[in-house]
């Protein structure tokens, strides 16, 4: 119950915005639509004259079938960019091949003795597909367009992946909050939609005689219409920004922004791993992401200074279980060997290396501790194993293979690496039950995912590093006996970002001066 | 006047040779049956004179022009064209479905609407009752029947016909058949008919064109195949019903010379006014059926009586009617 109730104080807060998203979802199904009917009937009748093309046509948009959706719209980024040309393209190559092989099917399938009638009395092979084949296979034509319909709603709730809107929005915004009242709050009328396309076809399909032809008349003329949803106007402003649906949703993202430097930019959802790409190329501003990640130096960014401190302390810091410290007193000198030693700029210098030139983490970890000077030779390995942990993404790679040198260089430990750990939790539980004895974690998520206080302390902590990393340092000790040791220096939090020559064209180097830019 | 002449067609499907070097000619009014066992060649046949069907050789000639000299819908519009599924448009309405070559012929609505009216009620179809009719509704005779008003809705010289009564079952093929031999609409056309029914083509044929194998195995009027079979194949593909075929085929006129010319009586001694006479041009058939039905007399034999000239008659019975019979077809048969 606790869900509906939250499930409609989400839509009447988001009332303004579920209305667009509905319009958007609908004008996406139908522009796609309307493309699969106009390219896809046509190419059905060439098959029904040229039998011999049918395996082939029929095969490649089977195979466009099997291609997941997720993918075809990876595949059509690099060539089409972000925003509704992508998505409109990948569901009208899902909607291809129901409609052009009920076209087939409708007029192989009408009756060969009427169409042998019609000509033999002398029916021009036009006329005998506007007065005879086409409206004999009507029924079967429409049920193909059905079933692309019912498709297509679906598919199109990841447009909200390449900024072309649409319910996809709440419902990834759901998925990355863990909010099932948001997900709903999407799906819920998605698949409304999806039963409404299906049941007003439905109708048409089971006309009969010359309504169903002007059924089919007006579905023509009804999909543009609808189509044009997609065109109503929306708002705009200097700048447009594209944010990753978490980054909407989550109270320490834009809420926290919009609250404290009452910044309210026009802004696109997609996903996480395309904002980038599009700040870079112009189909976006102002994106946000965070403050370590190698692209910003590739794709020459500026991270705007978060200077009210919106953002939470997200400072990286090595998490150790307090037995293994006791048992191995020489490893927490070694550890603590890195500490203060990587700045936000270092950091993301490093993880250029990997993201994006594609150095293995390993070798970009042992030249920085070279020429930092903190490089030695692995001794000999006699003692116990040490299990190191990482989360499943470079940055992490790259610090395990710091801690890793730096254990075999000034200790006799052996090192196991068990990196590439899902997630937070995964990571968390692992070193409670002793899995691993060690990894590199985040203040804040350590606060927010693993701790999770209530919202005033939340509020005592504020923005503040050190009490935010005095306070988990004190509740895992205590709850769990772990110990966090020295920060590294760097803290990877949300950002926004712009392409640098545009924020020093316009003077903006902070949020504040964004805010005032747009105000 | 020569309405169809057909000049060597040739057609294959890959390596098979459905139709090989047939010519035939159709007079102006004359009924052609294309007689032959399933896949003989007669249908691709029928179908090359509408170009349905492009010959690889050879050429047709309708009205002494070439089929090829205009487009094939143009030619399809002058000629009917019934076939045994009917293939009416399922959604058309039976009127919509009749009026459907006046309409590509360009003709007046109104004019359209009236002769639509004018065919249904000739073909036995009340159109207050079945023009708005769709074809899922009707009967499969009542189908065939619309069928054909559609064929003649345009009033065209030529009507090909391919096993038009073929999906009827046998009771409402022989009543359509008769409507359709009947049909004053149809007296003045020129027919092509294709059927594997021999009665039929007895029946319908002025000529008749037997095929096998794609090959002509006979060309001539009913009674020509009949009595003088050019091969073995027609001898067995007549066999079975030979004697049924023999006994329609042939007149009173033909047997009258086999009887005794002793016996001629002058036409006003008959004093029984239910034995009217019968006229010669009565089939052999038909005289047995008469006398089947003629009471037997005190003394003697059931007769009938045949007029022979304007005021004289001569009786027949069982016995001098099958000896004529007999003697008739043996002289026949030999070229006499």
């Amino acid at each position: 119950m606790t869900i509906l109730t939250e499930l409609f104080a989400f839509w009447q807060a988001q009332a303004d915005k579920l209305g667009q998203q509905i319009l958007q979802h609908i004008g996406l199904t139908a522009a796609s639509l309307l493309a699969g009917v106009m390219v896809g009937v046509p190419l059905g009748l060439l098959l029904t004259r040229r039998p011999r093309l049918a395996p082939w046509v029929l095969g490649g948009a089977g195979v466009l079938q099997t291609i997941p959706s997720i993918a075809l719209l990876g595949f059509l980024i690099p060539v089409m960019g972000i925003g509704p040309g992508p998505a409109i393209v990948a569901l009208f190559l899902y909607s291809l091949l129901p409609i052009v092989r009920n076209t087939l099917a409708g007029v192989q399938g009408v009756d060969a003795a009427v169409v042998d009638a019609a000509r033999g009395l002398g029916l021009t092979d036009g006329q005998v597909l506007r007065r005879v084949e086409l409206p004999l296979a009507l029924p079967v034509l429409l049920a193909g367009i059905r079933t692309a319909a019912v498709i297509n709603v679906g598919v199109a709730t990841l447009a909200a992946y390449v900024a072309a809107g649409g319910l996809g929005e709440f419902i990834f915004g759901g998925i990355a909050l863990n909010n099932p009242a948001m997900i709903l709050a999407g799906a819920v009328p998605a698949a409304v939609l999806a039963l409404l396309f299906d049941g007003a076809l439905a109708g048409l399909q089971h006309l009969r005689g010359r309504r169903l032809v002007w059924a089919g008349r007006a579905l023509l003329l009804a999909l543009p219409l609808l189509a044009g949803l997609y065109l109503l106007p929306r708002a705009t402003s200097k700048l447009l920004a594209g944010f990753s649906p978490e980054f909407v949703g989550r109270a320490d993202g834009l809420p926290g922004l919009r609250q404290l430097y009452g910044l309210n930019p026009a802004s696109v959802v997609l996903a996480p791993a395309l904002v980038y790409e599009a700040v870079r190329s112009g189909d976006v501003d102002l994106i946000d992401g965070y403050s370590t990640d190698g692209r910003i130096r590739a794709y020459d960014l500026r991270v705007l200074h978060d200077d009210r401190h919106a953002f939470p302390p997200y400072q990286a810091v090595p998490v150790v279980r307090r037995q293994t410290l006791q048992a191995h007193p020489e490893l927490a000198p070694a550890l603590a060997r890195l500490a203060g030693q990587l700045s936000d700029s270092v950091m993301t210098e490093l993880n250029y290396r990997v993201d994006i030139r594609h150095e293995t983490p390993r070798a970009v970890a042992h030249d920085f501790l070279r020429r930092r000077g903190l490089w030695r030779e692995p001794q000999p390995a006699t003692g116990a194993t040490i299990r190191l942990g990482s989360k499943i993404f470079g940055e992490q790679y790259i610090l395990a293979e710091m801690y890793a040198a730096l254990i075999k260089g000034y200790t006799n430990l052996q090192v196991e690496a068990k990196t590439g750990l899902g997630g937070t939790s995964i990571c968390a539980d692992a070193l409670r039950t002793g899995a691993i004895d060690l990894y590199p974690e985040y203040t804040g998520t350590g606060l927010l995912v693993v701790l999770q206080p209530s919202a005033a302390v939340l509020d005592s902590l504020g923005p503040d590093p050190a009490a935010v990393l005095a306070y988990v340092r004190r509740e895992y000790r205590r709850r769990y006996q772990l110990e966090w040791l020295a920060p590294l220096g760097f803290n990877n939090t949300y950002a926004l970002l712009m392409r640098r020559q545009q924020a020093e064209q316009l003077g903006i180097r902070t949020v504040s001066e964004l805010s005032k830019y747009l105000r | 006047m020569l309405a169809i002449e057909a000049r060597h067609l040739t057609k294959h499907y890959e390596s098979h040779a459905a139709v090989q070097n047939v010519s035939f000619r159709v007079e102006a009014g004359q009924t052609l049956v294309l007689l032959g066992p399933s896949g003989c060649g007669k249908t691709t046949l029928l179908r090359m004179l509408n170009r349905l069907v492009e010959p690889d050789s050879g050429t047709v000639l309708i009205n002494g022009q070439d089929v090829r000299s205009q487009p094939p819908e143009l030619l399809r519009r002058g000629m009917g064209y019934v076939i045994q599924q009917v293939g009416l448009l399922p959604h058309y309405t039976v009127a919509e479905n009749v009026a459907v070559v006046p309409q590509l012929l360009g003709h007046a609505p109104a004019a359209v609407a009236a002769r639509t009216e004018e065919l249904l009620r000739r073909l036995h179809l009340p159109p207050e009752r079945f023009a708005n009719q769709y074809p899922s509704q009707l009967s499969g005779g009542q189908q065939q029947r619309v069928g054909l008003a559609r064929a003649l809705a345009a009033d065209p010289p030529i009507i090909l016909l391919d096993e038009p009564f073929g999906a009827l079952d046998p009771i409402t093929r022989a009543s359509i058949r008769r409507e359709f031999r009947e049909l004053p609409e149809l007296r003045r056309k020129t027919m092509v008919l294709v059927t594997h029914d021999v009665t039929e083509a007895f029946e319908l044929a002025d000529q008749i064109l037997l095929l096998d194998a794609g090959r002509v195995q006979q060309l001539g009027p009913p009674r020509e195949l009949l009595l003088r079979p050019a091969n073995d194949f027609v001898r067995r593909f007549f066999g079975a019903e030979q004697l049924a075929l023999q006994l329609r085929a042939l007149r009173l006129a033909d047997v009258l010379c086999e009887l005794p010319e002793t016996d001629v009586f002058e036409l006003a001694s008959l004093t029984n006014s239910s034995n009217k006479p019968l006229s010669s041009t009565a089939s052999i058939h038909d005289t047995l059926e008469k006398l089947s039905h003629t009471p037997v007399p005190a003394s003697g034999e059931p007769t009938v009586w045949v007029q022979v000239a304007k005021s004289t008659v001569r009786p027949l019975t069982y016995a001098t009617l099958m000896a004529a019979f007999g003697r008739a077809v043996r002289r026949l048969a030999e070229g006499g």
